[in-house]
Order: C-alpha cells, then sequence, then structure tokens
C-alpha cells in the first residue's frame, strides 16, 4: 500500500487582523505527513491469499491511517457564539452574538406575512420539481426589481443577470468562483473589518484578497481618507467589496456624499464594485433607502455585482435565499455572465431550494402581502431604533467618564461595533454572560428594552475595568 | 464601459470618456457556458409545442399520468410543519435529526457503527452538494489524491470533482455489447490503480445505465478493495427507488462495512422522497472513531461554512418529521415502492412492445438493468432522430429515464425506438 500523504491543516480560518491573503499563511501551515502506516509489499500478502479475516485487523491495516492527520476545526467565530450560548447556564445570559432578529422577549420571530404565504402555499399543494440552475424565475424578477427598482433601465433594458444563490453566502460564493475563473489576476479589496465569513468565502474561492481601511477606532466611525487612499492605492480593475447598508460588524455606513466620492474613485481606477446587501429594508426600515448606494452605482452606468440575502429582512435565515446580481452594459453580456453563473453553481448543488424562493416570490408578488411586508419591516427595524436609544440613554445616565456613546445612535442595522476589544469582549461573556464576537460586535437584533440597562453596566465595567 | 462586441468597443472610443483605461469590455472573455447535457433537454421540451412531446430526459419520477408526484407523507408532513415554526439557521451540520434517521436507511437501523458515533456526518445540498462537499474535503485532506470514475457516469461527477480540483482518472463498468457490466475489466482497473486510490462507487441503480454489480460481484470488488487498501465513496441517490427495498438497496454499502471499510457516503432524498426541489441529502464518512468522526465533521462544516453557511431547513424538516414517525415512515415505504414498482412495469411494457414490433435487436437489457434509467445503447444520431422526428426529448448517450414513460407514451416510445433503430 502506498503511502498517504495527510494533511494536518491546524488552523483553517484566519486570525481578524490577519491582512494577507491567507493562501500564503495555509502554505506556513500545511505540513505534508506520510501515514503512519506505509505498507510493503510484504505487508500486504495477508488479504492476497485469504478472505475476510477479522474485522477489526482489517480495518486496522486498510483504512486506519487516512483520517490522522485531519485536526479538530476552530468553532466559527459567529455560529460558535450560539453554541456556546447555548451551554451556558446562567440567567442573566444574553446572546449578542449571530445576528438573527429577535422580539422584545427574545423570541426567534416569524414574519406574519410569511406565515401567511407558507399556508397559501401548503393549500396550493404546488409540486417539489427542480427548479432550473438559475432558481425561480418569478423570485429572480422580484429580487432584482426590488433592488435596482422596478422602472430602473438596467432591469428594463435587460442588463443584469440574475441567479438565485444560497442566501448572501452562497450569491457570494457564486460571484467569488466566477472572479477566480474570469480575473485570476485580480484582488477583492475588503473593508477591515468585515464579516468574518466574507474572507473564508474568497479563501476557499481562491481569490486574493487585501484589507482597505474602514473602521477608526479613535472616532468609532469611518475612517474615510484610509478608505480612500487605499482603494485608490490598489492595482486597476481589483473588485471592491462594499456592504450596500448596515455594515457588517461596524453598523457604520457612509453618507450619500461619501458613495458618490467612492463611486467616482471605482470609475477612476476601473475598479469593479461589488456589493454584499444583507439588510435592505432592515437597515433604515425603507426598502427603498436603503438600495440607494447600490442605484447610485447602477445610474452611472457601472458594470457592478450584487449579493442579496432574505434571512433577516424576511426573516427566512435557515431556508436559505438570496440571489447574485451582475449588472452589465448589455443584454448579451448578462446573458452569458448568467450561463456562467450556472455553470458554477451546478457542481456545487445543481440547483437552489425552491420553498425560500417561493416564499419571497409570493411576497414581494402580491401587492397586499407586500404592504403587509414593508410594515413588519419597519416594525423590525423600529425595535432595533428604540433599543439603540434606551442603550444610549442608559450608558449617559451609569457612566460619569464623559465617554461619548454617541455612535451608538449613528450607527445603522442590527450590529454595533462598540470598540471592546478582544479581552473586554472576553470579559462581557465570562463575567456578565454577554455573549458577543470577539471584535467587540453586538447584535442590537438580541437586546430587549428590559436588558438594555445591565448590558450598559457591563459595556462600562468591561470598557474601563478591563485592558 | 462597453461590453461583449468589438464594434461597440470602437464606437464607444470615439465618444469621450472619463477614465484612464479604454472601454473595454470586463465580461469580454466570458463565453456563453455549453448547455447542461442533461437539464438542457428539459428546457428544450418545454419549448417544444408538439403535443406529442415525450420527456424520457431528466430523471424525475412521474406518475402513471406523466405528472410530478409530491408523496402523501411528504404532504401530511408540510401540513404538520406548517408555519408554526421559527426559522433560526440550522447549525452548519445541518439538521441532527434528519442526519440520524438518514445514517439510519445507508448503514442499518441498529448500525454499530452509528451507536458508536464513528461516523461524521452532515446535512448536504442533496446529492450534488454531499459529493461536492466530499470531493473539496478529499482535496484539502488528501491533495495528492486522485479520483476514479466510472465510465459513464453522471455528468456532473466529473463537474463536481473538476471545479474541486481533484484530477480524475476513469475505470470500465459499461459493456456495451452486451449493454451490461464489463466485470473483468472493472476489476483489472481496480488491480491496476495505485494502492489507496479513490473510487467513486454508485450504491445502487447506477446512472446512466441502470447496470449494478450482482451481490456476488460487489463481494468481489469490496475484496479487491481490501487487498488495494483503496477508499471507496458511494453515491447513493435511488435508495428506495431501486429494488422497491431500501435494505437490498444499500446491499452493496452493507458489504464494504462488514468488510470492514472506512467508506464515504453521499445520499439524496430527491427522488425518492420527491424532495427534488428542496435539495436535501447527506454526506457520511465513517472514521476510526467517535473522537476523529467529530475532527472530521468539523472540517466538512469548514468546508460548508463559506459555501453556503448552513444548509436548508425545509427539506429537512420534511424527512426528519416523516422518518420520526412510525406511520409516516410506513407510508413511505410503500410509496416508494410503489414508485419503484410502476418503473419496472414499464421495462417490462417497453420490452414487450419493441419485441411485438419485431425489432431485430436484443431489448433484453431494459428489463436486466435497473432503477430510473435504461441506457438503450441508441447513438446520439439516433437519439437525434428521436428528438427531431417525434418529439422524444432524452440525454444524447441514450439514456431513458423509465420514469417519464407511461401506459400512455410506452406505445408511441416503442414505436420511434424501433423506426430509429430497425435498420442499425
Amino acid at each position: 500500500m502506498a503511502s498517504l500523504l495527510s494533511v494536518s491543516l491546524t488552523s483553517a480560518s484566519p486570525s481578524p487582523s490577519a491582512s494577507l491573503s491567507t493562501q500564503e499563511s495555509h502554505k506556513g501551515k500545511l505540513k505534508l505527513r506520510n501515514s503512519g502506516l506505509s505498507f510493503t509489499n510484504e505487508k500486504i500478502n495477508p488479504f492476497a491469499n485469504e478472505k475476510s479475516s477479522g474485522r477489526i485487523s482489517m480495518v486496522a491495516a486498510v483504512n486506519a491511517s487516512r483520517f490522522d492527520g485531519i485536526a479538530m476545526a476552530p468553532p466559527d467565530p459567529i455560529l460558535g457564539v450560539s453554541e456556546a450560548f447555548k451551554a451556558d447556564t446562567s440567567e442573566l445570559k444574553l446572546n449578542l452574538g449571530v445576528g438573527a432578529y429577535r422580539t422584545e422577549e427574545l423570541q426567534p420571530y416569524v414574519l406574519n406575512v410569511v406565515k401567511k404565504v407558507e399556508n397559501l402555499m401548503l393549500e396550493r399543494g404546488e409540486n417539489k420539481e427542480y427548479l432550473p440552475i438559475e432558481g425561480l424565475a418569478a423570485f429572480n424578477k422580484v429580487t432584482a426589481e426590488l433592488l435596482f427598482g422596478a422602472d430602473n433601465p438596467v432591469i428594463k433594458e435587460q442588463k443584469v443577470a440574475t441567479v438565485q444563490g444560497l442566501s448572501g453566502t452562497g450569491s457570494l460564493r457564486l460571484a467569488a468562483a466566477l472572479i477566480e475563473r474570469y480575473f485570476p489576476e485580480a484582488k477583492v479589496l475588503i473593508s477591515s473589518p468585515t464579516w468574518g465569513n466574507h474572507k473564508n468565502i474568497f479563501n476557499d474561492a481562491r481569490v486574493p484578497w487585501s484589507e482597505y481601511r474602514y473602521y477608526d477606532p479613535k472616532t468609532v466611525g469611518l475612517d474615510f481618507e484610509g478608505m480612500i487612499a487605499d482603494i485608490k492605492a490598489a492595482p486597476e480593475g481589483s473588485f471592491v467589496l462594499l456592504h450596500g447598508c448596515a455594515h457588517n460588524p461596524t453598523g457604520i455606513d457612509p453618507i450619500p456624499e461619501q458613495w458618490e466620492k467612492i463611486a467616482d474613485l471605482i470609475q477612476e481606477k476601473n475598479h469593479i464594485p461589488f456589493f454584499d446587501v444583507a439588510y435592505q429594508g432592515f437597515a433604515s426600515g425603507s426598502l427603498d433607502a436603503d438600495a440607494a448606494s447600490v442605484r447610485l452605482f447602477a445610474a452611472r452606468g457601472m458594470e457592478l455585482f450584487v449579493a442579496q440575502s432574505y434571512s433577516k429582512n424576511l426573516g427566512l435565515y435557515s431556508e436559505r435565499i438570496g440571489a447574485m446580481n451582475v449588472v452589465c452594459t448589455s443584454a448579451g453580456a448578462a446573458a452569458r455572465v448568467k450561463s456562467q453563473l450556472k455553470r458554477i453553481a451546478r457542481p456545487m448543488y445543481s440547483n437552489p431550494p425552491i420553498h425560500g424562493a417561493r416564499i419571497v416570490a409570493n411576497v414581494v408578488g402580491d401587492p397586499a402581502l407586500f404592504n403587509e411586508w414593508k410594515a413588519e419591516m419597519e416594525m423590525m427595524a423600529g425595535r432595533i431604533k428604540n433599543v439603540r436609544q434606551k442603550l444610549y440613554d442608559s450608558l449617559c445616565a451609569k457612566d460619569k467618564s464623559g465617554k461619548d456613546w454617541s455612535f451608538i445612535l449613528e450607527q445603522i442595522g442590527m450590529f454595533s461595533f462598540t470598540g471592546l476589544n478582544q479581552t473586554q469582549s472576553e470579559n462581557m461573556t465570562n463575567k456578565w454572560h454577554v455573549y458577543m464576537t470577539k471584535d467587540g460586535r453586538i447584535s442590537l437584533a438580541g437586546l430587549s428594552l428590559a436588558k438594555c440597562e445591565y448590558l450598559a453596566d457591563a459595556i462600562i465595567d468591561s470598557f474601563h475595568n478591563v485592558s | 464601459m462597453a461590453l461583449s462586441s468589438a464594434i461597440l468597443k470602437k464606437a464607444l472610443h470615439r465618444n469621450s470618456v472619463s477614465g484612464a483605461r479604454s472601454i473595454s469590455s470586463w465580461w469580454r472573455s466570458v463565453e456563453p457556458a455549453p448547455k447542461d447535457p442533461i437539464l438542457g433537454v428539459t428546457e428544450a421540451y418545454l419549448a417544444d409545442p408538439s403535443p406529442e412531446k415525450v420527456n424520457v430526459g431528466v430523471g424525475a419520477y412521474r406518475d402513471d399520468n406523466g405528472k410530478p408526484v409530491v408523496l402523501e407523507c411528504v404532504r401530511e408532513a408540510e401540513r404538520r410543519i406548517a408555519g408554526n415554526l421559527n426559522m433560526e439557521y440550522l447549525p452548519m451540520g445541518g439538521s441532527v435529526k434528519m442526519v440520524e434517521e438518514t445514517l439510519k436507511l445507508a448503514y442499518g437501523e441498529n448500525s454499530e457503527f452509528i451507536k458508536d458515533k464513528s461516523i461524521a456526518a452532515v446535512q448536504a445540498l442533496s446529492g450534488t452538494g454531499a459529493c461536492r462537499l466530499f470531493a473539496d474535503f478529499q482535496k484539502r485532506f488528501s491533495p495528492e489524491s486522485q479520483i476514479y470514475i466510472p465510465v459513464p457516469t453522471w455528468a456532473n461527477h466529473h463537474n463536481i470533482w473538476r471545479d474541486a480540483q481533484v484530477p480524475q482518472r476513469t475505470f470500465h463498468y459499461y459493456h456495451p455489447e452486451s449493454r451490461g457490466l464489463d466485470f473483468a475489466g472493472l476489476m483489472d482497473d481496480v488491480k491496476n490503480a495505485p494502492n489507496g486510490s479513490f473510487f467513486l462507487l454508485h450504491a445502487c441503480a447506477h446512472n446512466p445505465t441502470g447496470v449494478d454489480p450482482s451481490e456476488e460481484q460487489w463481494r468481489e470488488i469490496s475484496y479487491q478493495f481490501k487487498v488495494k487498501g483503496h477508499f471507496a465513496f458511494f453515491d447513493m441517490a435511488y435508495q428506495g427507488f431501486a429494488s422497491g427495498d431500501p435494505e437490498r438497496d444499500a446491499k452493496a454499502i452493507r458489504i464494504f462495512l462488514e468488510d470492514g471499510h472506512h467508506i464515504g457516503v453521499a445520499q439524496s432524498y430527491a427522488k425518492n422522497m420527491g424532495l427534488y426541489g428542496q435539495r436535501v441529502g447527506c454526506l457520511s464518512v465513517l472514521c476510526e472513531d467517535e473522537k476523529q468522526a467529530v475532527a472530521v465533521k468539523s472540517q466538512l462544516q469548514l468546508l460548508a461554512r463559506p459555501m453556503y453557511s448552513n444548509p436548508p431547513v425545509h427539506g429537512a424538516l420534511i424527512v426528519s418529521t416523516i422518518l420520526g414517525d412510525p406511520d409516516l415512515k410506513k407510508l413511505w415505504l410503500r410509496e416508494v415502492k410503489g414508485m419503484a414498482d410502476r418503473i419496472i412495469g414499464m421495462r417490462t411494457a417497453l420490452r414487450e412492445n419493441l419485441e411485438k414490433l419485431g425489432s431485430p435487436l436484443s431489448w433484453e437489457h431494459i428489463t436486466n438493468q435497473i432503477g430510473m434509467f435504461c441506457y438503450s445503447g441508441m447513438t446520439p444520431e439516433q437519439v437525434d432522430r428521436l428528438t427531431k422526428e417525434f418529439h422524444i426529448y432524452m440525454t444524447r448517450n441514450g439514456r431513458i429515464s423509465m420514469a417519464g414513460v407511461t401506459t400512455g407514451n410506452v406505445g408511441y416510445l416503442a414505436n420511434a425506438i424501433h423506426e430509429v433503430t430497425k435498420s442499425a
């Protein structure tokens, strides 16, 4: 038996501060190792002339070495938080980890409009046939219209290639694979910080990335000059990953004037804008307002990528429903790009899951249901705004240090970047049973008005008493 | 920025444009992708206005009226779960309950491996997703390895391992002359492959040929795999659908398990539970012990996270509702048998029709082969004639999806096949 090379990946996910493509760091960590069992011909003989000689001896000789080198993967920095939270027995515990909306009672929330539509679908008794590779046509139509506006020239002139994807993650991955295939020299510029999984997606798709400055810890706001400088310094034709609204994890969005300047620069450098829109409607409460940045770029005739997700705004987290939209400057190019996205999807999952797509198509496609949805979304976004206000008020009332907490009100969307460092975040968890990600991000969607004061105490303690 | 055509590019050159670089298409190098050979058939079928058209292309089950079927057990499960559950993210590994029930189907209800927790298993995006996760896992942890793929196989297998960047080799499988298994060729290839090679095997109802090894042949293959230290990866997309009995259809896997192999298995509920569009399946890898299984599972999750974060819930809930309820499970088993029986009936009918027409060729293979597909032995040219002249849609490798055959169209189909093959 030939010796099997088994690879030991000691850590497959990059540390948050890594600014190099993990391709480089992976190479350093890969250890090629001969398996412990390397058979010569003589050792094969026990099997050559006789049949089954007992399961155990065969197992030991045949397969025991295959997975020897496989180390335990580190827990996912975001999804692992919920797992740790579940294990905590304290009554005080608070889960501000994953960005899943909760009611004031801290319960998951299935939108009424979704329940209605599911029952409608049940009554209709539709079949479960395979969707085409690009997904449900009705869904693709409404999702592009929702994003760009039904009257947008890019829609009317069929310049958008839209493919249903597995929520935001899956849609991003499709685009990443397209970039790797057609722009093998190109880099993706991602904000520092960004959603943790962005790096994993580009790493696994073998697309190099580097970071542009984004978060300014001094102001707990946007480092606009740094952002512009870094995007300018990047090689021409880079992809610039932008959060359409409600930046994750900071909650800090550029203002309209800044978006204009970013668009100017991207055009000047012939970069390609790549939007991740996971919170349309959830940030301000208005679907149109939250799409303004994307529409600004599209209005300039720019070609762009846009990933969408309905996990948060329609509460369809586990249905995995989203889309990848590629705006091209001709219908012909859009058709070709769409065909290549399909070619990438086919060996990944063949065709996307139908259930969530039908829900979205039904909600958005029916005026009455669509209005209901808009109302529920305003309600969810409104609750978060209220919680921000209460948290801010509590912090101001309790903290006598004079620290400026207004960033809580200025940030937008589900998350707030508190400015707590890793040790301080750990204190939040270890001492206060507040579960959050180590980058200092809290999910306000998991906060109730009732818990704001407790949280304020925890934050103040972690800030001032822990370094 | 202009796209695609050089003409357009020139036109825009004439206009003044901002930006240092001349307007050239980002997407100029993007060629139209070739049509997927399987799913493209259905697209063409749908576009055909002929009232006589027959779709024996994609492997999706149809009832005797040619209609898609949603199983009763599935409808009942959906009634139970509709509208009142939260939609929180599943764990990255998917629904634990669904995975547990699914492992029982493949490994056996009372499998010691399940008891010992030595199987690393995650919910996957149907069979495709399970194969892809495994291919990516193989690439990451056995980076020097290749995959041996039977000839022929489901076309997407090649795409999957290619996109996972695992080099492919092939092994003999189908014997055109007999329309059966090339067992000698298969065994030669198994013996000649370097020790410790990875092989892709169809557990039952081989797609596209419908040709399966006999139990005796499976035992020999397993034995030779032991000698060579090969890794067996089973794609089981048709459990229950082949013979009508899921236990029987898992026989090959059970033989390998008895012989002590540490296998990998991709399972799908697309066909046997009719959950096609829900994308529900499972990838499992049998490890030495629980500790190793935990490590392997964590790595599978690490591969899934940057692909789709966590799998879709709806189909998984349907599966676990059905398999977790003894009455619903019994209903499912009856319904699966019903589907398999109908197909077996259509195989008999098609063969008899062809024989009655006085075809000079042998059509025994129609009833020898098993599962959804029949490898007819027709050439691409003959298939093209079937499509052009008779509006019969199938893949150009001559594969007939028996699920698309009904008492209403079997005569027409036989006639058409006879027409294009009688002078062969």
